[in-house]
């Protein structure tokens, strides 16, 4: 009893409530774990679907924890993942560095909204970043590609609700034992 | 009473502004974009990136891997049973194919030691394991290991037990990357095997069938027909199963017949592929006639049928 009142239950914080900043540990360990699911074989409807994490997880530290994560961090794991990928080096770091300045300049906007909505604006970053990927390729000759390529994103909006509770609740106050 | 500081507390300076940072980042990336496409001069920084990078991959893989070993280790005997017994029929309903290939690899092996030629397609195929596939929907790409240490080289063809799956493109020290022959650059010399009409299968991209272009709308092709590759190239072996012809269209108005196929090797099924070894380096183009360049109009000329 005493210790499920000291650990927050698994729900999206409070807006009153005062996050802890964010570990550096903790951010990295994230980031390398999206880019690592980024990378797990999936083929078919599983790769259709598959949204990128690392621009989700990136984009959910340059909202909450700007000390840490912005356009720098952002551009060296998108050339992280042109090698990972094997796309056109620089790629995906144009399009990370973008969707990060987005995140820094939505980011106070972001935060006032319930999840739900935060994921509506977060879908509109997500889309300029497949965007920008898109542009990039269509000037290199690629042929447009088939309507699915907008899944993927969406796919991300609608994650951002959980992956939030995930990544928020080790910053949560711990309610002080005085309390009880 | 003291002036307030017009600049902000150095507590708070945080560097550039972001609109500038990413000014920065985004020409870098450009600039990086441009020299990669036109120079390809970054493979370097490409393998250095990827030695490091590929070995924490394959450490994050192996949990999923071990439990899917551990639930074939404890798969029940009757699946097994099933599965032997289905292997069988299809050992034994392959059996015709296996021996003529045996009669013809003879056959064949004869006619070379009589005309002392020499075989071209080396011995010595790897066989890879699919690691991933690209995540990228504008390239079709999978990657294997491994790569540089058994003895890949860009160039080589990869197929699986039905056909050709595509064609090795880029090798790291630990994997490789397969070009499909699906993606949209990915060309592959074949030929019609009832007809013997030679052609190119033209990858057309994610989602899109690959085709045989230029084709004229006379040409002996039908649908059903399969391809094989023609082996001109000296990339791919003779006599790969490549692709079935599904449809032809034939509008005597354009000038080429629009003929669609629907790749043989498992492209995006298979987990476990051959590389082939890189066939004996084909002689050399022979040297144009002296007096090909006497008149330069007609050399040009000829040099343009040539291509």
């Amino acid at each position: 009893m005493r210790i499920a009142a000291r650990v927050p239950s698994f729900t999206p914080a409070r807006p009153e409530e005062i996050l802890k900043p964010a570990k550096p540990w903790f951010v990295v360990l994230t980031l390398a774990l999206a880019f690592l699911v980024n990378t797990l074989p999936a083929s078919g409807v599983a790769l259709a679907l598959k949204p990128d994490f690392v621009a989700l997880v990136l984009l959910y530290w340059c909202i909450q924890a700007p000390r840490f994560v912005g356009v720098g961090v952002a551009w060296t794991l998108g050339l992280v993942m042109d090698v990972v990928d094997a796309t056109l080096f620089g790629q995906h770091a144009l399009a990370y560095a973008v969707l990060a300045y987005g995140a820094e300049f939505f980011r106070r906007r972001v935060l006032r909204f319930p999840l739900w909505q935060q994921a509506a604006q977060v879908a509109a970053l997500l889309v300029a970043c497949a965007a920008i990927v898109l542009a990039v390729r269509l000037i290199g000759g690629a042929p447009l590609p088939r309507w699915t390529y907008a899944v993927p994103p969406i796919v991300g909006a609608l994650l951002w609700p959980p992956l939030s509770v995930v990544l928020q609740w080790p910053q949560r106050p711990r309610a002080s034992s005085s309390t009880l | 009473m003291r002036p307030i500081h017009a600049e902000p507390l150095p507590f708070f300076h945080r560097g550039p502004s972001p609109l500038a940072r990413v000014a920065f980042f985004g020409l870098a990336s450009i600039v990086l974009m441009f020299v990669d496409a036109r120079y390809r001069t970054l493979e370097d920084v490409r393998h250095a990136a990827g030695s490091v990078l590929f070995p924490l991959q394959r450490l994050v893989q192996m949990p999923g891997e071990a439990i899917g070993g551990l639930a074939a280790y404890f798969a029940s005997k009757r699946d097994l049973e099933a599965e032997n017994a289905r292997l069988r029929t299809e050992l034994i309903a392959q059996a015709p194919a296996a021996q003529g290939y045996a009669a013809a690899r003879d056959e064949n092996a004869r006619l070379k030691a009589l005309s002392a030629l020499r075989a071209q397609s080396a011995p010595g195929a790897v066989i890879v394991h699919v690691l991933y596939a690209g995540r990228d929907p504008f390239t079709q790409k999978l990657f294997v290991s491994p790569g540089a240490e058994a003895g890949l080289v860009p160039g080589s063809a990869v197929v699986d037990e039905h056909g050709v799956v595509g064609q090795v493109t880029r090798v790291h020290p630990t994997m490789a990357e397969v070009t499909l022959v699906t993606d949209k650059d990915q060309a592959v010399p074949v030929k019609v095997e009832r007809s013997g009409v030679r052609s190119v299968l033209y990858g057309a991209g994610t989602g899109r069938s690959p085709e045989l272009r230029f084709m004229p709308p006379s040409a002996d092709i039908r649908a059903g027909d399969r391809l094989v590759t023609s082996g001109l190239d000296g990339t791919y072996p003779p006599g790969l199963a490549v692709a079935q012809v599904m449809e032809i269209e034939r509008d005597t108005g354009q000038m080429f017949a629009r003929i669609t196929a629907a790749p043989l090797g498992g492209v995006d099924r298979s987990e476990t592929l051959l590389v082939l070894a890189p066939p004996a380096a084909t002689p050399p183009r022979p040297e144009e006639p002296a007096d090909a360049g006497a008149s330069q109009k007609g050399g040009r000329a000829k040099a343009r049928r040539g291509r």
